[in-house]
């Protein structure tokens, strides 16, 4: 019986498992703190954001409503027949004559009355904002400010309301809206998926099924994954170097002599896709690699065994059980195309348009560019306004994500089925 | 249903199917030898196979019977560093000269893998699938019907065509393997340990399953089980491994000669048990 001298006496044993069960015990704690911390960042993340959406503003109003109709405080208080009357008073003749132009006043609900009153009768400006978490405990403060400031109307204010996603950009950060960094957004990732989609997967099935696995293709491969690392600044010098820059005619549209505005020069929606395209074409590539190596061969084996081609083979066969992590790794790389603000700053995107994109050819900016030269500007409301502006591209992001695992989820029931 | 008229179908279909004649030479081996890389896998390889027989090869593991196996569909090209000498003829043909397609070859020398590898797809997808990639132009319903049924699965599993085949048991998955592979009407089927990853009463039904196909087809099976290649091979190629690891043929005979009257000493040790 060496082997068990060779552990010692009973006693030995057992306090050398108390020991073990220590450091087993201390491990533990040790992950949960790493897991704690982690959690409390992301929910101090979050409450920031939500801490600049919501919040009381101090308001000043160029004309008062209650010199508008005696004893009204607020426009949300005026009747109808007050609404209408105001309107007709109120406002100068060339609006006025705009307005009855575009719809009759009669015919407008209360709402667009009271939005037309506060745009161009009351009109509001910011004179201080409070995040969620000072409304909520620090109203002495709030206070001691409205009595210095007398002309000062509190108001709780949401910013990020129906009206903010599709109003357009404004000087007044009452009035901001994201709508052409949206549709600017959404334009980019179109061109990015459009050219980075066929482009990578293509080349991933080469690489994956086709090539030979000797020196070049083992280089090809190194480069496709020092490529993912490469800052996504590079890649915006890359993009203006050559899509901006060199093929200026090209991606302005002026070769195809359709131009949609002059002043684009080839910062164009074009010019953006196709960069943050070359950004995250090496991403999709190795996720679709990684899908494809996922296959097991005896499948392919089998296939050939019975007459398949190489192509019916990944088109019949390899394809179909791959599609779906192609899909999520696809849809996250576009994920974070969505997020890249720095390569579109330096292709030159513009910080503030008023101009919806309406094609490829069109100047633009994105929600990231849009939330930077928010939170840039001096004005503290823009800092609540570029606040609900995260949250949007926050929603969006997560719409792409849970669509990507959906995706996953479908089309992998088959796979499930076989475990 | 008429199986005639499908039997014509298919010969129309398929037009390369030749018409058999019993014990004609279909596969001639002459000096092979195959490397992977730099290791000499076997030596010297020379035997002839007969058509509508069953032809087993046996031996102890890593003498290279396998790897003889997928040479002869060219399925060894497929491993990297892989190369051949010598010469594999298939009816007369050399099976690795340059202007030889080796996916014409597979489609005419089918394969049933060790591990039962169904398609992830339907049951009745796993059969026509093979035929549509060889632009069959029959009646697909028919082809199923009689593939399955050839392969002694068709009543088990009529009820469920539609049905995912990985959800068969593994017994079934391999008789699906097995109709898969028929379906695309190949000369010659080789099959490599087809049985040793089932149970006893599914091994059982592969073996019948055997002897009624070479009445169509030529079998090459591989496999572990002397008891097997007793039962279900005509003819029986024993291989061995020298001290380079390097494996060879060293018998080869009808099979009941080869068990009851083996010539060399190593094959009577082996089959009798001594080593293996």
């Amino acid at each position: 019986m060496q082997s068990s001298l060779a552990f010692g006496s009973e006693e030995n044993v057992l306090s050398l498992m108390e020991k073990r069960r220590k450091v087993s015990l201390i491990w533990q704690v040790v992950f949960l703190l790493a897991t704690s911390l982690a959690i409390l960042f992301l929910v101090l993340l979050l409450f920031s954001i939500i801490d600049s959406t919501f919040g009381y503003a101090a308001l000043a109003y160029e004309v008062e409503p209650s010199s508008l109709v005696e004893g009204r405080q607020h426009l949300s208080e005026f009747s109808r027949l007050q609404l209408e009357e105001t309107a007709r008073s109120r406002l100068s003749s060339g609006i006025l004559r705009r307005v009855e132009y575009e719809k009759p006043i009669a015919d407008r609900s209360d709402k667009d009355l009271t939005a037309l009153l506060e745009q161009y009768v009351v009109k509001p400006s910011v004179l201080r904002t409070w995040g969620l978490w000072e409304s909520l405990t620090n109203q002495d403060e709030i206070e001691m400010y409205l009595q210095e400031q007398d002309q000062a109307v509190l108001t709780f204010k949401n910013w990020l309301t129906f009206d903010f996603l599709f109003a357009d950009q404004s000087a007044n950060p009452l009035y901001a809206g994201i709508r052409t960094a949206l549709l600017g957004s959404l334009w980019i990732i179109l061109i990015t998926f459009l050219f980075a989609f066929p482009i990578g997967v293509g080349s991933a099935i080469y690489l994956q099924e086709y090539a030979k696995p000797n020196r070049l293709s083992r280089l090809l491969q190194l480069n496709i994954f020092n490529l993912s690392a490469v800052p996504s600044i590079i890649y915006g010098l890359l993009g203006l170097a050559v899509f901006v820059r060199a093929m200026e005619g090209l991606t302005s549209g002026s070769v195809f002599s359709t131009t949609v505005d002059t002043t684009a020069n080839g910062r164009t929606i074009l010019s953006g896709g196709l960069t943050l395209g070359l950004l995250v074409l090496p991403i999709i590539i190795i996720n679709t690699q990684e899908a494809l190596k996922a296959v097991p061969d005896s499948l392919r084996m089998s296939s050939y065994c019975i007459g398949a081609t190489k192509w019916q083979t990944t088109w019949g066969q390899v394809l179909p059980v791959s599609i779906d992590r192609i899909l999520t790794g696809t849809i996250l790389a576009l994920s974070r195309a969505l997020g890249e603000t720095a390569p579109l700053v330096v292709i030159g995107a513009s910080t503030f348009i008023s101009v919806d994109p309406s094609g490829i050819f069109s100047k633009f900016t994105t929600l990231p560019i849009q939330i930077y030269q928010w939170s840039a500007r001096p004005q503290g409301a823009y800092r609540n306004v570029a606040g609900a502006a995260i949250i949007a591209l926050m929603i969006l992001l997560m719409i792409l994500n849970s669509s990507a695992i959906i995706i996953r989820d479908r089309l992998s029931k088959k796979k499930r089925m076989e475990a | 249903m008429n199986t005639t008229n499908l039997a014509e179908n298919l010969l129309t279909a398929f037009p390369t199917q030749s018409i058999a004649e019993p014990a004609r030479t279909i596969i001639r081996l002459q000096d092979v030898n195959i490397r992977y890389g730099t290791f000499h896998a076997v030596k010297d390889a020379s035997m002839d196979i007969y058509e509508h027989k069953v032809t087993a090869f046996i031996g102890p593991s890593g003498c290279g019977k396998s790897t003889v196996l997928r040479s002869i569909n060219r399925m060894n090209d497929l491993i990297r560093g892989a190369t051949l000498e010598g010469k594999v003829l298939f009816n007369n043909e050399d099976l690795y000269s340059k202007d030889v397609d080796p996916v014409l070859i597979r489609r005419r020398i089918g394969m049933v893998f060790q591990k039962p590898n169904p398609f992830p797809k339907s049951i009745y997808e796993n059969i026509a699938w093979g035929a549509r990639v060889n632009g069959y132009k029959g009646d697909y319903d028919e082809l199923v019907e009689t593939s399955l049924r050839s392969a002694a699965l068709w009543d088990e599993v009529k009820d469920k065509l539609k049905q995912n085949a990985l959800r068969l048991s593994g017994g079934q998955q391999q008789r699906l393997c097995i109709a898969r592979t028929i379906a695309v009407q190949p000369q010659v089927i080789l099959m490599d340990e087809p049985a040793s990853a089932l149970d006893p009463i599914a091994t059982s039904r592969i073996e019948e399953l055997i002897l009624e196909l070479k009445q169509a087809y030529t079998i090459v099976i591989v496999t572990h089980n002397m008891g097997q290649a007793s039962r279900v091979s005509d003819y029986t190629a024993f291989f061995m491994v020298d001290a380079n690891r390097t494996g060879y043929l060293e018998e080869y005979e009808q099979t009941e000669q080869l068990f009851l009257n083996p010539v060399h000493k190593k094959t009577e040790e082996y089959i009798s048990g001594k080593f293996g």
